[in-house]
């Protein structure tokens, strides 16, 4: 029968329309800014760097070596390596950026930079509601406004940041165990001689 | 049709007024037409209000991206892979890294595998999802069908989200598996997303496929025969709504297609209609593939462990790599002179392709099908212009 269709077609609308008052599932919209979804925890924009401790400046994990300015696909990061070198939050003696910037108006979200960075210093923030004005003002992020604390890292991806700090923490029992043996050996080293065994196994 | 191009038409300098039987116009529809998609010009030459010469105008979206390819590192070329169809970035990815992996000669782990079989599955159910939503749309039928298949495809851009970090610009796959695994909960949220979709589907032909309206308005529209299907080299669902039965993942079993049992749907007129009905039926097919492979997604590593990521340089030599994209056969031509980024980079993209038949499809219809014809193809510019 001609029509049919059509009279198919409505009682749909009219589910979805009467059912969009009982499930959420079929609900199409949200009121935002009002009403705003959960954060899904993987969700990436711009990156941001990672400093230990209170410090931003002293903490920054980046040492500046460049190899995410080398291989970001459109050249939007900028770095300028120190001449000097600085203790980092664990008071190793470290290169730091003097100059570090991120265009996050050419930034395309890509993530390769965290992918590629060797000292986990470089993560992925959430923040989206960056429009400015001002493109070189708003939209060229210098390092004081790129700097942020790990437990701000922490907060927004627990499930990742917590692998990381796991990461970090045995890479430096390890180093923090080998530098000790190596002390260990130094102040062992002209001791076999005098030692019994030493002389016995002559 | 033939009548009509018989006379040849002199738009230089301008339509004549001396025709005895009208004038013809010129129209030109887009790059910012409501109804074109995305920035693409068509130059329409009318007789009344049917077609008599269209002339696709494109490149309005060129970013250079084949040549930019090749000063960046083969890393570096995955991002903007996701540009092409922005729409299904995962598999662009996946073309990419196919065609990659068989340069260096990578194997990819057999969880990886199937977590780009999940992966490309879900994009190719929403893009058929939002592309009948916009034909819909195209249509008249201002809203409601594309809100629907829009609501639909947020929940598998969720999964994505959830998955690679990004809804549209994923950026998930690596040259010898993918770049993360699920996470927690990831895969009871995607098995409710795809147990959910086959209703979703009911519902969505309830309120289309026996549409008079829509019934009248596409079939006998925009007709592609198989023959012009096959001299063209048309793929995808146009080809295949023209009788073509050509799907790489049953012609070439890329990847693991091969232990998945699916049907390939075929159409039988090749017009508007067919193209609509067989993307329909293609969500069920990929639904089916999905149930399988998530029944038998194995555990174990997500990426090959030799494969470096940084200061990858394969071989010198070529390849191409080529998957069934949900447009259509998507394929990389790369070749490698030893350095760290490709010597030349060539993409195949389904959308342009299919493109070519535009005017033949469209000559002698009225001026309103040349839009839902245009929806139909299933272009997106990024790819077409790349
Ligand atoms: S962010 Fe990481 S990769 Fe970039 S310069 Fe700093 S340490 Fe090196
Ligand atoms: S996310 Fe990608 S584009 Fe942005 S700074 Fe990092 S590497 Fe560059």
């Amino acid at each position: 029968m001609l029509g049919e269709g059509i009279l198919k077609g409505l009682t749909e609308t009219a589910r979805n329309f009467l059912g969009s008052y009982v499930s959420k599932d079929r609900l199409t919209t949200i009121q935002f800014p009002e009403e705003r979804l959960p954060q899904i925890e993987a969700t990436r924009d711009f990156p941001f760097l990672v400093y230990d401790g209170t410090e931003w400046e002293a903490g920054l994990r980046c040492v500046s070596c460049q190899i995410c300015e080398k291989e970001c696909p459109p050249k939007c990061i900028y770095i300028e390596k120190s001449k000097d070198k600085k203790p980092d939050a664990t008071g190793k003696l470290q290169f730091y950026p003097t100059t570090f910037n991120i265009d996050i108006s050419v930034c395309m979200s890509c993530q390769i930079c965290v992918e590629v960075c060797p000292f986990d210093a470089i993560k992925m923030n959430v923040e989206f509601e960056m429009s400015s004005e001002d493109r070189f003002g708003g939209l060229l992020l210098r390092k004081e406004q790129l700097a942020k604390s790990n437990e701000y890292y922490n907060k927004i991806h627990p499930t990742e940041a917590t692998a990381v700090d796991a990461a970090l923490a045995e890479e430096r029992a390890k180093a923090e165990a080998k530098a000790r043996q190596t002390t260990e050996a130094k102040a062992a080293t002209p001791a076999p001689m005098a030692t019994p065994e030493a002389g016995e196994t002559k | 049709m033939s009548i009509l191009t018989e006379t040849p038409i002199d738009l230089v300098p301008g339509p004549s007024s001396d025709r005895s039987e009208g004038q013809l116009l010129e129209v030109s529809m887009g790059p910012q037409h409501p109804s074109t998609h995305g920035v693409f010009r068509m130059d329409v030459t009318l007789d009344g209000e049917k077609v008599v010469k269209l002339k696709p105008v494109f490149g309005y979206l060129h970013r250079n991206h084949e040549k930019i390819a090749e000063t960046e590192s083969y890393l570096g070329c995955m991002p903007y892979t996701d540009r092409l169809d922005y729409i299904c970035s995962i598999t662009n990815n996946w073309a990419y890294a196919l065609a990659v992996e068989k340069l260096a000669g990578i194997q990819v782990p057999e969880r990886a595998e199937y977590l780009r079989i999940i992966t490309g599955e879900l994009t190719r159910l929403q893009n058929h999802a939002g592309l009948v939503g916009f034909l819909m749309q195209d249509m008249g039928a201002s809203g409601t069908p594309l809100m629907y298949a829009f609501r639909e495809r947020e929940k598998v851009l969720d999964l994505f989200e959830a998955l690679t970090g990004a809804r549209m610009m994923c950026n998930y796959m690596r040259f010898g598996g993918c770049r993360v695994d699920v996470p927690a909960n990831w895969l009871q949220q995607a098995q409710k997303v795809i147990d959910g979709f086959p209703q979703f589907l009911d519902e969505f032909e309830n309120l289309l496929t026996s549409n008079e309206i829509l019934m009248a308005r596409t079939q006998g529209v925009g007709v592609v025969t198989r023959e012009q299907a096959i001299n063209a080299g048309i793929s995808g669902p146009m080809a295949r709504a023209s009788g073509v039965n050509y799907d790489l993942r049953k012609v070439d079993k890329y990847g693991i297609y091969d232990r998945f049992s699916f049907r390939v749907p075929l159409g039988e007129h090749g017009d508007v209609y067919d193209r609509y009905m067989l993307r329909a039926l293609e969500m069920r097919e990929s639904i089916e593939i999905l149930k399988q492979a998530m029944r038998d997604l194995p555990a174990g590593p997500i990426m090959d462990p030799n494969t470096k990521i940084r200061g990858f340089r394969p071989k010198a030599g070529e390849a191409y790599g080529r998957i069934e994209g949900p447009k259509g056969e998507l394929g990389f031509y790369l070749i490698s002179d030893g350095t760290a980024s490709p010597y030349r980079y060539r993409v195949r993209p389904p959308s342009l392709i299919n493109l070519t038949l535009l005017e033949d499809m469209c000559l002698g219809q009225n001026v309103a099908d040349i839009v839902i014809i245009l929806g139909s193809v299933d272009i997106v510019l990024g790819e077409v212009d790349r």
